[in-house]
């Protein structure tokens, strides 16, 4: 039996408000709110990127794991803004952490699905004996155009699993992978903003590929959406994982949990995995998870998680993601996002 | 090219790796081949807390060639938990009420960038132990 | 050990000297210094100069300033102690003449500021802290000698007004030296409502950036005695180190090196502070003047604030501090300031500083200091005719 023996996550503390934003391009905050269920997001502080978010989740998911760093076999960062186009993100959250030299490590990129590749491998690494431990991290400082609909939710934030085959917090129950070419979104080498296919995401992107995940992996483990107790989708927004979730048949009460982009947006490659933490947060003893990631190209991988007496020891070792997500924050204005993210035009 | 300069210094600035006296038992930061307190030469590695009080500070506003997108910005001198005095910057914070005895913990940063096309240098700075 | 006398100095006007170079400069003040010595030739010559390599990418200056002084073949040796070379310059000068090295042994201080941008003198006052532990971090000076200030007000509750004083005593000094960079008084709400640059350090306790030379000739007594006219002699000097990176002192709010530095000049010269009638200090931001005050026992240990408030460092106080103006008026070439503050002892020893001459000037401190107060060198300096 393999599965998650640490988690830990990190959310930059700056927030803007989508009123802010809407405010700045003649926009309707009201659509956005309503209409995408976004109320806020998260935005990285100047100094911090997909690397240092990486490494901060990860101090996270040390503590509650209580494993030397040494013992880490692997290192995956998903993420689709690593701060170098080459050079790797892995070994700068290895070096930090103390993992290096005997460790394997890479940079995933698979839009927001990258933080659930690196759990796919690290999971199936330590299953095959390969190692004690693997560390999978989905981290973004999402990247949205100015005055496009995706910068009302592009948002920053960091998810970090060590995954192992003992004293396990959640057991890994099952996985399957659905995947097909779906141009409906990207960004091109050396493009600084992403672009997209407007509604063409919805139904034929998102909902084909989450759905197509959902009921493979259901059909494998022969169960039915009502035999779980939480449920994540990723979640670009607060509307496409509750439709979606709703038309599987599931329910609020399962969902309820990992559903964190109403007010911390789409953090991308973090964004389903930090609602796998922001559940295990909440679950008890024996419950069962369903976790779909979706990105964009495109594709799905669907875990089921059960949870095990151990959650409850580790738990309160490091922050839970609702404190992160609702306690000090600070709110900023367009002008300082603008800066922060590096979206003013300056001399050189 | 300072590609070699920050690089061996990584010890430090990622784990805040610091030695201690085999003999005496006092903790530098960064490490030394003598100890200041006794003359041993002896020396194991340690990773500090990170966790500490601010001993003084100061808040930047006229910043230094790659610091000023960051301005007005803290740093402050920070007397860790294992004794000896550490300088970082100080984020997440408001500058302007920030008080010599606040409890700071440390968080991963970026530090400073060599440019755009350049080496991104990182390191630790100091936040309020918020429990976050 | 010889006894040294100093038998010439010699100051240029200081500010933004656009249309003078390093070497100009340095030239301009030695041949002064020739001129009040009545010496064309020396033995030997040490330049005080931090860092002609960041601010003019010249280094060697070992060479060009005696080429370019019309000594060539005479040993010349360039020293660097950050914002201290200049009294080390004059220190090293000293040791030759002592020892019997040399006869003449001229020490230059020189630093041309203003042939970079504000970012990159910043930057290259910066590599006087600890590169690696301090200015990696983005640290400033003003930042590092503000955080002494605000450890100083929280250990002593100095105040606010206190900080700001010795900035307007030295402008009202400097307003009478023809020399200062900057001769005009401020009132202390101008100080204390002046720009912030580093809080709690506004634009008004820092001391300027400047281009600056200044010399002295040292030479044995005997040599003094010779030119029939009252003449100065270097009785003390003292020169200490500390930790490089604030942090690592043993405390944020004193100046232990300046400390070590004092005591030692002082022993040498045979004196007690309470012997000495005035000082020249390195007040590169306010609040050095103020912890210097203390670290060299003027005043007791959180006693500077309410002495400079009650005047005692005032030019007509029980002990006057940087009559000249000091850095914040006068001007801060880094490596000329050690030079220029034995120039101006000389000068009030001699009794030739005009309006701001101190009454009475028989024995004079110099105090001058590197980086964050990492290395500190003292002189006493005592009139004698």
């Amino acid at each position: 039996m393999v599965g998650i023996v640490g988690y830990g996550t990190h959310i930059p503390r700056s927030r803007i408000k989508v009123e802010e934003i809407a405010k700045v391009w003649g926009a309707d905050a009201a659509a956005f709110k309503k209409g995408l269920n976004l109320n806020e997001k998260s935005v990285p502080a100047p100094d911090e990127d997909c690397a240092t978010l990486s490494v901060n989740a990860a101090r996270n998911a040390v503590k509650r794991a209580g494993i030397d760093p040494q013992d880490i076999g692997a290192v995956y960062v998903g993420s689709e803004s690593h701060p170098y186009a080459v050079k790797p993100t892995g070994t700068i959250v290895s070096e930090a952490l103390g993992a290096c030299p005997y460790v394997h490590t890479a940079d995933l990129e698979f839009a927001c699905k990258a933080g659930t590749e690196g759990m796919y491998i690290a999971l199936n690494l330590v299953k095959a004996g390969e190692m004690p431990y693997a560390l999978a991290i989905g981290a973004d400082t999402s990247q949205g155009a100015p005055g496009d609909a995706l910068e009302y939710s592009a948002a920053a934030g960091a998810a970090a699993f060590i995954v192992g085959a003992e004293d396990l917090a959640a057991e890994l129950v099952d996985t399957h992978c659905y995947m097909t070419d779906t141009p409906d979104f990207w960004r091109r080498e050396h493009a600084h903003y992403p672009q997209h296919g407007g509604r063409f995401t919805g139904q034929p992107a998102y909902e084909k590929h989450v759905f197509g995940a959902t009921n493979a992996i259901l059909e494998k483990t022969n169960m039915k959406p009502e035999d779980f107790d939480y449920c994540i989708f990723h979640q670009p927004n607060g509307k496409f994982p509750v439709n979606a979730a709703k038309k599987l048949g599931f329910t609020e009460a399962q969902y309820k949990y990992g559903l964190l982009s109403p007010t911390l947006g789409n953090t991308y490659s973090g964004s389903s995995p930090m609602g796998l933490a922001a559940t295990l947060d909440e679950a008890k003893p024996g419950e069962l998870i369903l976790l779909v990631s979706y990105g964009s190209g495109s594709g799905s991988d669907a875990f089921i998680f059960r949870a095990t007496e151990r959650l409850l020891e580790i738990r309160d070792k490091a922050p839970r993601v609702r404190k992160q997500l609702d306690e000090h924050k600070i709110y900023i204005e367009y002008g300082a996002y603008a800066k922060f993210r590096r979206k003013i035009l300056k001399a050189d | 090219m300072k590609v070699p300069r920050h690089w061996r210094e990584t010890p430090q600035r990622y784990r805040m790796e610091a030695g201690k006296c085999s003999k005496c038992g006092s903790i530098q930061f960064p490490g030394r081949v003598i100890c200041p307190d006794c003359g041993a030469t002896e020396m194991e590695t340690v990773k500090l807390s990170g966790k500490g009080e601010l001993a003084s500070y100061t808040v930047i506003r006229v910043a230094p060639t790659g610091f000023t997108d960051l301005a007005p910005y803290a740093v402050g001198v920070v007397q860790l938990e294992e004794g000896m005095r550490v300088m970082g910057q100080v984020v997440d914070c408001d500058p302007d009420n920030l008080k010599i005895g606040d409890r700071l913990t440390t968080q991963f940063r970026r530090i400073n960038e060599e440019g755009k096309t350049g080496m991104i240098l990182y390191g630790f700075k100091f936040v309020p132990d918020l429990g976050l | 050990m010889k006894e040294v006398a100093v038998i010439g100095i010699g100051m240029i006007d200081w500010g933004e000297l656009w249309e003078k170079s390093l070497r100009t400069i340095a030239v301009e003040a030695a041949l002064k210094c020739f001129a009040d010595a009545g010496v064309d030739k020396v033995d030997t010559i040490t330049i005080g100069c931090m860092s002609g390599g960041l601010f003019n990418n010249q280094e060697h200056l070992g060479s060009i300033v005696p080429d370019y002084l019309g000594q060539r073949f005479v040993p010349a040796t360039r020293v660097e102690s950050a914002c201290a070379s200049g009294g080390l310059a004059v220190r090293s000068a000293f040791l030759e003449v002592a020892s019997g090295m040399a006869e003449y042994a001229l020490a230059i201080g020189v630093e041309k500021m203003t042939d970079v941008d504000g970012g990159e003198a910043t930057f290259a006052l910066a590599t006087a802290a600890d590169q690696d532990y301090e200015a990696f971090h983005g640290i400033t000076f003003p930042g590092l000698y503000a955080m002494m200030a605000n450890a100083h007000m929280f250990k002593y509750g100095t105040t606010l007004e206190q900080l700001a004083q010795p900035s307007v005593k030295n402008h009202f000094n400097g307003s009478m030296n023809p020399h200062a960079q900057y001769p005009f008084k401020v009132s202390l709400e101008q100080v204390m409502n002046s720009t912030k640059v580093a809080d709690p350090l506004r634009l008004l306790h820092c001391s300027p950036i400047t281009d600056g030379a200044a010399a002295v000739l040292l030479a044995p007594v005997e040599k003094a005695k010779e030119m029939n006219k009252p003449y100065v002699v270097i009785t003390g000097v003292g020169h200490a180190s500390d930790t490089i990176a604030l942090a690592q002192r043993q405390d944020l709010y004193s100046l232990k090196a300046v400390e070590v530095a004092a005591q030692r000049a002082l022993k040498m010269s045979g004196k007690t502070i309470k012997d000495v009638d005035f000082a020249e200090v390195h007040d590169c931001f306010s609040i050095a003047e103020l912890m210097v005050m203390e670290a060299i026992g003027v005043v007791e240990p959180g006693q500077s604030g309410a002495a400079v408030m009650n005047g005692l460092t005032a030019l007509d106080g029980d002990f006057p501090i940087n009559p000249s103006g000091g850095l914040k008026s006068k001007g801060h070439p880094v490596g000329a300031t050690g030079v220029a503050q034995v120039c101006e002892a000389v000068s009030q020893l001699r009794g030739e500083s005009g309006k701001r001459q101190v009454k009475n000037a028989k024995t004079a401190l110099t105090q001058n200091m590197g980086g964050s107060g990492a290395s500190s060198v003292v002189h006493i300096l005592e009139a004698r005719s």
